[in-house]
Parts: structure tokens; sequence; C-alpha cells
């Protein structure tokens, strides 16, 4: 009787056929792992991309271009794709490439204003209110993000002392405060306590009512996409790009200077003023040059962002080293 | 474990290492890193460096946890492309942030105290990336070079606090990196502390490991 336990010659698998089968699985784990280590990658470092699709704003006016004017820079502007995947938003994630992603079903309908303290004229804005104040105008800004990095952004808006106009501040009006909507259902960043929600920021009234601080609703001529602070947004040029508070909601007139959400997070490091400034550096970081988005290298950053000529005058006198 | 399969398990370390720079390059080369390219290579090579560095310090409590002594041999690709990928970070910020300028580069390192952490990491990398070698081993002799490279310990410590450092505001992921190493080097600790006091473990000896084809 055959041995059960005695294979046959034929039954052994050639050597050549083996080391096949051996090279063929070892190719398969190694691409597998190549492939999964990839994934781990990606994962731990994130890029941003994919379009913006908001409407287009009817009867933008363009910025003034022929003539010298600080409502138009004369530098290239950062493409669309670069302001609208770059975004410092915690409202929705505190990774800049993945804000766009995770803020691009936010919905803005139906979206309020309050405009109040001592005001003579306080009143609850629909969107569509807010907008009718002024035609909207083009103002192509940089953006100085305390983080070390710049853009140039032509934004749509007008300026914020046409809202101020309209609801008449009383003359104990000092200053501005801020409030970003306060809702962890729409923005899951506020379900993480990195921040003190909501957002608040606060402007002297001087500062509000300057002309260059831009009530912006859109940019590149469109709507503001979810990710840059829609529907409506705070844009200070000559200030850190932290005071431009988005997706705001409330706007409140104040006697006395109102807690700002950086300065309350980390007050040695982000000020109530947070004007730019390469002569006084972050705690922990340089602030003389800056990383302009789409440009090698870095540039000089530029007193008060370049902005000296129209800002200075609102600080004649003070110490900007102490009030940072 | 066969002669064949520790030599496929090395080219799986050398390979996988190899992968976030591969990608990183392949991504530039397209024009694929977002909108600030220089400073998404700086924290992808300086996180790579880190990862590396905290699956190095995983090798020997994995290896005497599991009793898989040979997984030893990967200790050596993982300590080295920490440093290659530590030195990468290095090079990207020197050459293209601070366009290399020796004095603003000495400068923000002596100024900013994330910087200088980062570099003493780097710099204590370096006698150990020289030292690795199967020469080096036997030149030093196995007591010696095991204590020299304690300063792996040194370097992922300053990794870690310079990633935690450099945060604005969300420190989550440095915290996880703190709490792996806080386990990886907690291990070695209890390991220190139970060892008998009258005679010394016998700590296994280092070798020379065998070149793949010697």
């Amino acid at each position: 009787m055959k041995d059960p336990n005695k294979i046959s010659n034929r039954e052994i698998t050639p050597a050549s056929v083996y080391f096949n089968r051996r090279s063929f699985i070892q190719a398969g784990i190694l691409a597998a792992s190549a492939v999964a280590t990839g994934l781990v990658y990606r994962e731990l470092n994130p890029v941003g991309a994919g379009g913006a699709k908001t409407r287009a704003i009817a009867g933008l006016a363009p910025a003034p271009t022929n003539t010298p004017s600080a409502f138009d820079v004369p530098e290239a502007q950062t493409s669309l794709q670069d302001v609208t995947h770059y975004n410092n938003f915690y409202e929705f994630s505190t990774d800049k490439e993945e804000v766009a992603a995770a803020a691009a079903n936010f919905d803005t309908k139906g979206w309020q204003v309050s405009v109040e303290g001592l005001v003579r004229n306080p009143k609850v804005f629909g969107l569509e209110d807010i907008l009718k104040i002024s035609p909207p105008e083009e103002r192509v800004y940089r953006m100085r993000c305390v983080e070390g990095w710049s853009m140039v952004v032509p934004w749509a808006g007008f300026s914020l002392s046409k809202l101020l106009a309209v609801v008449d501040p009383t003359s104990d009006a000092k200053y501005v405060a801020f409030e970003t909507l306060l809702d962890p259902k729409r923005m899951p960043g506020q379900r993480s306590d990195v921040l003190n929600w909501p957002y608040v920021e606060g402007l002297r009234l001087d500062e509000a009512m300057h002309p260059l601080t831009l009530l912006a609703s859109g940019l590149y001529g469109r709507e503001l996409p979810p990710q840059d602070g829609a529907p409506i947004r705070l844009i200070t040029p000559w200030k850190y790009g932290f005071k431009g508070i988005k997706s705001i909601v409330k706007i409140k007139l104040l006697a006395q200077q109102p807690p700002t959400t950086w300065s309350q997070y980390a007050p040695r490091e982000y000020g109530f003023y947070a004007n730019v400034n390469p002569h006084v550096d972050h705690p922990r970081w340089s602030q003389a040059t800056e990383q302009r988005i789409g440009e090698s290298g870095r540039r000089p950053t530029l007193m008060f962002n370049g902005y000296e000529n129209q800002v200075a005058s609102l600080y004649a006198g003070m110490d900007l080293r102490a009030n940072f | 474990m066969t002669e064949k399969d520790l030599r496929f398990a090395k080219v799986l370390v050398l390979v996988n290492a190899a992968v976030p720079g591969t990608l990183l390059a392949w991504d530039a080369w397209h024009h694929n890193l977002g909108a600030n390219p220089v400073n998404f290579a700086i924290l992808t090579t300086g996180m790579s460096a880190l990862v590396f560095l905290l699956l190095t310090l995983l090798v020997t409590p994995l290896r005497k946890i599991s009793g898989w002594n040979w997984i030893i041999f990967s200790r050596r690709t993982l300590g080295l492309y920490a440093f290659f990928y530590a030195l990468a970070h290095f090079l990207i910020f020197f050459g293209l942030d601070r366009s290399f300028s020796i004095s603003s580069t000495v400068t923000e390192m002596f100024k900013r105290k994330y910087l200088f952490v980062g570099a003493l990491g780097l710099l204590v990398l370096i006698p150990l990336a020289v030292t690795s070698t199967n020469a080096m081993i036997k030149r030093l002799g196995g007591k010696r070079w095991r204590s020299l490279h304690r300063l792996a310990y040194v370097a992922a410590i300053a990794g870690v606090i310079h990633y935690y450092m450099q945060a604005k505001a969300d420190v989550r992921r440095p915290l996880v990196f703190a709490a792996i190493l806080a386990v990886l080097l907690g291990y070695r600790l209890i390991v220190y502390w139970q060892r008998p006091k009258s005679a010394p473990t016998p700590t296994p000896t280092i070798k020379p490991t065998p070149q793949p084809g010697a």
C-alpha cells in the first residue's frame, strides 16, 4: 500500500514555481505596505485642493487702478485656489489645508447680524439688508497672518463705517465688539475646546470707522466661500489676519475695550491691537519677514502692513511695543 | 526566520521608510504641496523624523515583549531614516526659508527657543548616525556604543518639545507624540528599576549584523 505521507516527486512544487510564488507574494506585501505607509503619510500631511463655487457678485465696482490708492496693491494677487485652500478658521479645522473641505457644506441661509449696544438704532439685519446699505466695491488688500505668511486678496464689500452710520453710535460708544456664529453642529471645530467659543474680536471706534476697515462679503468677484468667512466678515488690512473675524452674527458698540479671543488665549503673544509691526516680534518667532503665498523666499514685512500713511495717525503717541 | 525572510524584511523597512520622502518629492515635482510649499515640506519632514524616531525607540520594547529577537535588524534603518528626515527638515528651513543665510539661521536659532531645542535634537543625532556602522560598533565596543546611543532618548524628547512649542493653539497632535514617547521611555525606566541589584542583567550583546550577501 502506498504511504499516504509520502509525497511523490511529482507532487513537489518545482523550485522555480515555488520561488516565483514566493517573490510574487513578497512583491504584493511590499506594494501593499508601501501603499499603506503612503496613506498614513497623506493622513498626517493633507494638502488642500478642490474648487470654490460661490455665485458671482453683481454690480461690483472695481478697485481704482489708475491713481495710487490704498484700495489697491501693486503686487501680484494670490491665486483663488490658495486663498480658498489655506485658511485659518478654527471653527472648522485647525489645519489650514483642511478648512475648505470641512466647511464645504456650511449653510448660511437666513443669516442675521444683530447690531446693538450703544447705538440709537439697534437692529437685527438680514444679510440682504446689510448688503443693500452700499454697493460692493473691490478692495485689493495685503493680508498678513500673525504666523508669518501673507497674501494679496481682492475682497468685495464696503467700509464698516457705512453700517455704523445706519445704527448711529451714541457719544458713549468707544469700542466695537464682534462675534462669530456659535453652532457646533454647523461648525465642527467648536466641538473641541482649542479656543473659547464663540470667537470674539474688537476694534476701537476710530479704527472701526477708518475707510480701510472693510465689511467683506466676497472675494475674487464671488460671494465669500465658507472657508473664507461666509457670509460676512471683517477685514482690517493693517492688522494681523486674526483680527478679521469671520461669519459675523453680532456687532456691539461699547464704552469699554472688549475681550478678544486670541489675547484671552495667550495675552503675552497676541494683543488687542495686533497691528502688523516688523519691529515687534511674536515671543516665539520673528515678525520681520513673511512668506508671501505663491512666492519663493521671504519678503520684508512692512510697518502697518504697508498702510502706514493711512493709519499711523490712529496710534500717534502710543507705545506700540506695549500695545502690540 | 530564515536568512531569506530577514533579507526581505530589510527591504520592506527600507522601502516603506522611503515612502514619505518619495511622496514629498513627487508632490513637489508636480507642484502639489499646497499654498505654502516650503512650510509644508518643513512640517512633513519634521513629522516624519519624529515618527521614525518613535519607531526606532519602539523596536527594543517590542522585541523584548514579543520575543521576536530578529526585529532588531530594523532599528538601524529606522534610526538612520529619522536622522535623514531631520536633516532634510533643517536643510529646507536653512535653504528655502532662510535663503541659505547662515547668520539669519543662527540668529533665529538662538532667539527662538523652539528652534534651539530642535537644533539640539538634530545635533545629538549626528554622532549616532556616524557610529551606526558595523565597524563603528566593533570599534567602540557594545557597552560604550550602547551608552552613546542612549542619546536617541534626548533627540526624541527634544523633537517632541520642539514640535509642541511651535504649535499656535492646537497641541493635540504634539501631545499624542508626547504620550507615545512617555510610554516608550517609561517602559525603559520600569525595566531599569526592576533589574536585580546585585548581579546586573546581562544585556544582549550588540553584534554587528551580517550584511546581505555577506
